[in-house]
């Protein structure tokens, strides 16, 4: 609950008010803000807790927590309803 | 790496093992504060590498453990109205309230959502502009970021019927509170690494050194946990104290500026009450005055709450690391996780859970042979 799950930007673009991003983890897909992390592109690995990233990790960094937490059944947080709109991916 | 199950990993623990042997000349008490950490140490069996003088205490950092029962029991009462959408994460839908959870709520007709992010909430309320829209805003500074992010947009998207039912808590008032407690037991700590990675490692250097501790911040990866401990135990026996940052690949000292700028726009520091350990000064969160538009505590008024535990539970002793899981008489009998008396027998990081999900027997552990790399519990 108070872990952050490695992901990777797919994708990043500004929505009303937010820079958002589609980040994949390990083949879920979800929305996350890019807020706090601006300098981060496509292709960076961050550190993402309740569809929000909190810092940029290094890519063997997020595989070995990644693993780790799938190991610790803590990946439940991305099981909750997402947007409601359709998932897109949207290139900035 | 993850069950310490290669050659390489291995080599690692067997080498921090025999280091923490080569280093430990007396009794020593560390407590890990995350809960992440504690359902790591529990699952990889860590507390079992160590030479016996070492043990390892639990703390209280499992959000949903120690939300307190009023803030339970007042989102059930909120989530009972017609007019409202109640948001959460999944965690706290079975958490005990006094006499119900949010799951029964649902389950009775409520409106009950369970969400991802915060953020999702925005578009919620959007949606549906003639509900009340609420999120249960708990959780410790790594949850607090997002849930700011949300309620500062809504302010400034005009979400009106968007508010927060905040619960916040702070990792550093729970340290200095059980150090303070006279039965207090706990020599050094393992700082939580995800936390730190918003907050930085600042705060924890006046902790150690007014009550003169070492704090070494640590990942949860079974190989970090032993370093962080081989670490805390290295400056314990050096008489050292001060805070040591184990997992400088995540942490960076100055820790994520702008989350901690948005948690000062929109929340302040109020004393708060945790549940099973009682009111903790200056250890919460709450929204600004600005902000209290959009706090459910502002918007809906709960009163006349009498909160109810289950006396048998001691979830509050296992919270404050004076006693283990197996020391409960109801552990694995009456209290399960299908049928809790406490919320440390409901969430994945409850000391409670963890003992239960990972086998560990209803009376106090016999320690294992030490050097047992390799052998999952």
């Amino acid at each position: 609950m108070c872990l952050g799950i490695p992901g990777l930007i797919i994708s990043r673009q500004q929505e009303d008010d937010l820079l958002m991003g589609r980040v994949d983890f390990g083949g879920v897909s979800r929305k996350v803000c890019l807020e706090h992390v601006p300098d981060a592109q496509p292709g960076d690995y961050v550190l993402v807790h309740v569809g929000f990233a909190l810092s940029r990790i290094d890519a063997a960094e997020a595989h070995k927590i990644f693993e780790l937490l799938r190991e610790l059944d803590q990946l439940t947080e991305l099981e909750g309803e997402g947007e409601p709109e359709p998932a897109r991916v949207l290139e900035s | 790496m993850k069950r310490l199950d290669d050659a390489e990993s291995r080599r690692l623990a067997m080498f921090w093992s025999g280091e923490l042997a080569a280093h430990t000349t007396k009794p020593w008490r560390i407590m890990e504060i995350c809960g992440g950490q504690t359902q790591s140490i529990v699952k990889f069996g860590i507390d079992q590498l160590l030479p016996p003088e070492i043990e390892l205490l639990h703390g209280p950092g499992c959000p949903v453990c120690v939300t307190p029962l009023e803030m339970v029991d007042r989102a059930l009462a909120i989530a009972a109205r017609p007019d409202v959408i109640f948001c959460s994460f999944g965690d706290m839908l079975r958490v005990p309230g006094s006499t119900s959870d949010l799951l029964q709520a649902k389950a009775l007709g409520a409106d009950v959502r369970v969400l991802y992010s915060p953020l999702d909430a925005l578009s919620i309320a959007k949606h549906n502009p003639h509900k009340k829209v609420v999120f249960f805003a708990i959780g410790f500074e790594t949850t607090a970021p997002a849930n700011a992010m949300a309620i500062q947009r809504a302010r400034e998207r005009g979400l009106s019927n968007f508010s927060a039912l905040c619960s916040h808590v702070l990792t550093p008032p729970a340290m200095t509170s059980i150090l303070q407690d006279p039965a207090q037991r706990v020599q050094a700590f393992l700082g939580p690494g995800h936390v730190c990675s918003v907050m930085g490692t600042a705060e924890y250097l006046p902790i150690a050194e007014r009550y003169r501790v070492p704090i070494v911040i640590t990942g949860f990866e079974p190989l970090d946990l032993l370093e962080g401990v081989c670490r805390a135990v290295r400056h314990l026996e050096a008489g050292e104290s001060g805070v040591d940052n184990q997992y400088s690949r995540v942490v960076r000292p100055e820790g994520n500026r702008a989350s901690q700028a948005l948690l000062h726009e929109v929340f302040e520091v109020c004393d708060r009450k945790w549940r099973g350990i009682g009111l903790l000064p200056k250890s919460g969160l709450r929204l600004r005055y600005e902000y209290r538009a959009h706090d459910a505590l502002h918007v809906f008024e709960v009163d006349d709450i009498v909160t109810e535990e289950p006396s048998e539970c001691i979830s509050g002793q296992v919270l404050r690391g004076v006693k283990k899981p197996p020391d409960c008489p109801a552990f694995a009998g009456r209290c399960t996780p299908e049928h809790p008396l406490g919320a440390t027998m409901v969430s994945s990081e409850g000391a409670c859970a963890a003992y239960h999900a990972y086998g560990r027997a209803p009376l106090p552990a016999a320690r294992l042979t030490r050097g047992r790399a390799g052998a999952p519990p």
